[in-house]
């Protein structure tokens, strides 16, 4: 029987903040269109990877604590990101906690993606991807536009999400390999985000003192709370910005844009962030102290590289371990 | 010829140039800007994924596992450089923009007119005698900043910006006019609405309008606005 178009996931509770995202759009923002987009892009195509997926498949996003979700099918999942804690029900069966960073196969019944630890958030991908219409060439949730994913709007219980077809079966029990992944350092209590500043006097203040997350912060921005830099008051001319754009508004604290932000922006630039630590951005908890330190355009450069050449030798090491789909008898059964 | 005017190249993310051709909001700088982007449009390499227009400044997003911040640094410098422009043939599109003034559609004229010493009829007139440029699209999907309005219409934008405002609502913010897309806050000086829809995904051009076209608006009755809202759906 074929399963396509067919096998979906139900969720029960979504979460303060979950969404279906992937790589983001391109191409469209001349026209006002923002990327969205997993914000860590390392961690949803490692999730991915674990379950058998193509890079760019659609997975879900969550924010503090994740979902809770049930599956009709047998199926495969991976949690990356943050640390966090998951409880798997079968049916008629006992609780069975599922690891991080490694391929999970799962019986029919339901998965309790707890609270994230030593960061905020965590990409679930679930086998055959999360098979939502794509809408300007990305399966994202665009949550200012209100298009893309499901609906265009966060996650909420009594939602179905459609899976792309995925060959799992046979799985009885929950079932994971010994091993896992973690592709990133654990986030330090007051971690150092490096910055490429922009060729403008004051650009490299920002460096100077600690920060610490404003808890007004979301997918769009994050804020900045900390001693007010000095701020030329006035706006610029409207200019394209990007995710990782610092800006500095009239009151002196600063902005970093992120994934979901508007595409065009009238504050001062202090510069932006180098691309290698977007991902550590998106992991600060609200209060969480930070701190910034200025390198040039070609450090950052460089760091990108080096980030590219480590993900391609463990996407190798993955292609020797990872488990065949279907699942065989290759992992250890879970408690 | 004139000489070629001089562009700033700064990085604007590890995978983005801006490039900055001038420091003024005024009509011949938004004319090079919209003819350098076609310039660019037509020569670019693989991997340029988005090319995005303002004012004064040209936004160059790239694919960096595609092409190199190097390389792609080097073609604008060589676009630059060169005296031949890639044009757009004939221009951006001229496109009417039915709206609705006052009213319920416009909650903000009668004051607005009160403001600058005018009757609410005066200022929706001289608001749709103007020819406007898509300066640049930016806030939302499909938002248009259109630049050409009437100085003596400028309007400071209100004191608490709305939190709802009906989609289609044609707007003043400054010296700048505009259109909301979508409902969403705001705090623009509501004049009027089009049943226009600025933008859809779901369509092949998601955009009502792209920037450098140009724009001009009709005004039409509570009747013609129902007409070509029905019309729409």
């Amino acid at each position: 029987m074929s399963a396509r178009g067919a096998a979906h996931v139900e969720v029960l509770a979504a979460g303060p903040l979950t969404t279906v995202q992937d790589r983001g759009r391109t191409g469209w923002r001349h026209v006002g269109v923002a990327c969205a987009g997993a914000l860590d892009l390392d961690a949803a195509t490692l999730a991915n990877r674990l379950v058998g997926n193509a890079p760019g498949d659609a997975v879900l996003e969550f924010t503090l604590s994740g979902p809770r979700l049930r599956f009709a099918r047998p199926t495969r999942v991976a949690l990356c990101g943050a640390l966090v804690d998951a409880v798997f029900i079968a049916i008629g069966g006992r609780p069975s906690t599922i690891g991080h960073g490694r391929p999970v196969d799962l019986p029919p019944g339901e998965l309790r993606i707890g609270r994230l630890r030593l960061g905020v958030r965590g990409w679930l991908a679930i086998a055959g991807g999360i098979d939502v219409p794509t809408c300007l060439g990305s399966r994202s949730t665009d949550l200012r536009g209100g298009f893309g994913g499901l609906d265009g709007r966060r996650l909420q219980a009594g939602d179905r999400l459609p899976l792309g077809p995925a060959r799992v079966g046979g799985i009885r029990r929950p079932r994971a390999p010994a091993w896992w992944v973690e592709f990133d350092d654990p986030l330090p209590t007051e971690p150092c985000i490096r910055y490429v500043p922009d060729a403008r006097p004051g650009a490299g203040a920002l460096s100077g003192t600690r920060w610490q997350l404003d808890p007004r912060s979301n997918r769009q921005g994050l804020r900045l709370k900390g001693d007010a830099l000095d701020s030329p008051g006035v706006e610029t001319i409207s200019a394209a910005v990007a995710p990782g754009t610092l800006q500095l508004p009239p009151d002196g604290k600063p902005i970093v844009l992120m994934a979901d932000a508007q595409v065009t922006g009238g504050y001062p630039r202090l510069g932006h962030v180098a691309a290698v630590d977007m991902p550590r951005l998106a992991q600060l908890a609200p209060g969480q102290w930070l701190q910034w330190r200025a390198i040039d355009a070609t450090q950052s450069q460089r760091l990108w590289a080096l980030r590219r050449a480590q993900w391609h030798r463990l996407a190798r090491l993955l292609d020797e371990r990872l488990p065949p789909v279907p699942a065989r008898a290759t992992g250890i059964d879970l408690p | 010829m004139s000489p070629v005017p001089h562009v700033r190249v700064e990085a604007l993310a590890d995978d983005a140039w801006l490039l900055t051709l001038g420091d003024a909001i005024e009509p011949a700088l938004l004319a090079r800007v919209h003819a350098r982007v076609d310039d660019l449009r037509a020569t670019a390499p693989p991997g340029i994924l988005d090319l995005v227009p303002a004012y004064a400044s040209i936004g160059v997003f790239f694919d960096p596992l595609r092409v190199g911040a190097g390389e792609v640094r080097a073609w604008l410098q060589a676009r630059l450089d060169s005296d031949a422009l890639q044009r757009r043939e004939g221009g951006g599109a001229c496109i009417d923009v039915p709206v609705a003034y006052g009213g319920e559609f416009g909650p903000d004229l009668e004051d607005a007119a009160r403001e600058l010493g005018l009757d609410a009829e005066t200022l929706a007139l001289r608001h749709a005698a103007a020819e406007y440029t898509v300066a640049m699209i930016g806030f939302a999907p499909g938002f248009p900043y259109l630049a050409g309005l009437d100085p003596a219409l400028a309007l400071p934008r209100l004191a608490t910006p709305r939190t709802r405002v009906p989609a289609g609502s044609v707007a003043i913010g400054g010296a700048q006019t505009g259109i909301y897309p979508r409902e969403s806050p705001g705090g623009w000086r509501l004049l009027g609405r089009t049943p226009l829809a600025l933008f859809e995904p779901g369509r092949a051009s998601p955009a009502l309008l792209q920037p450098g076209d140009r724009v001009r608006f009709r005004p039409i009755d509570a009747d013609a606005f129902a007409r070509l809202g029905e019309a729409r759906a």
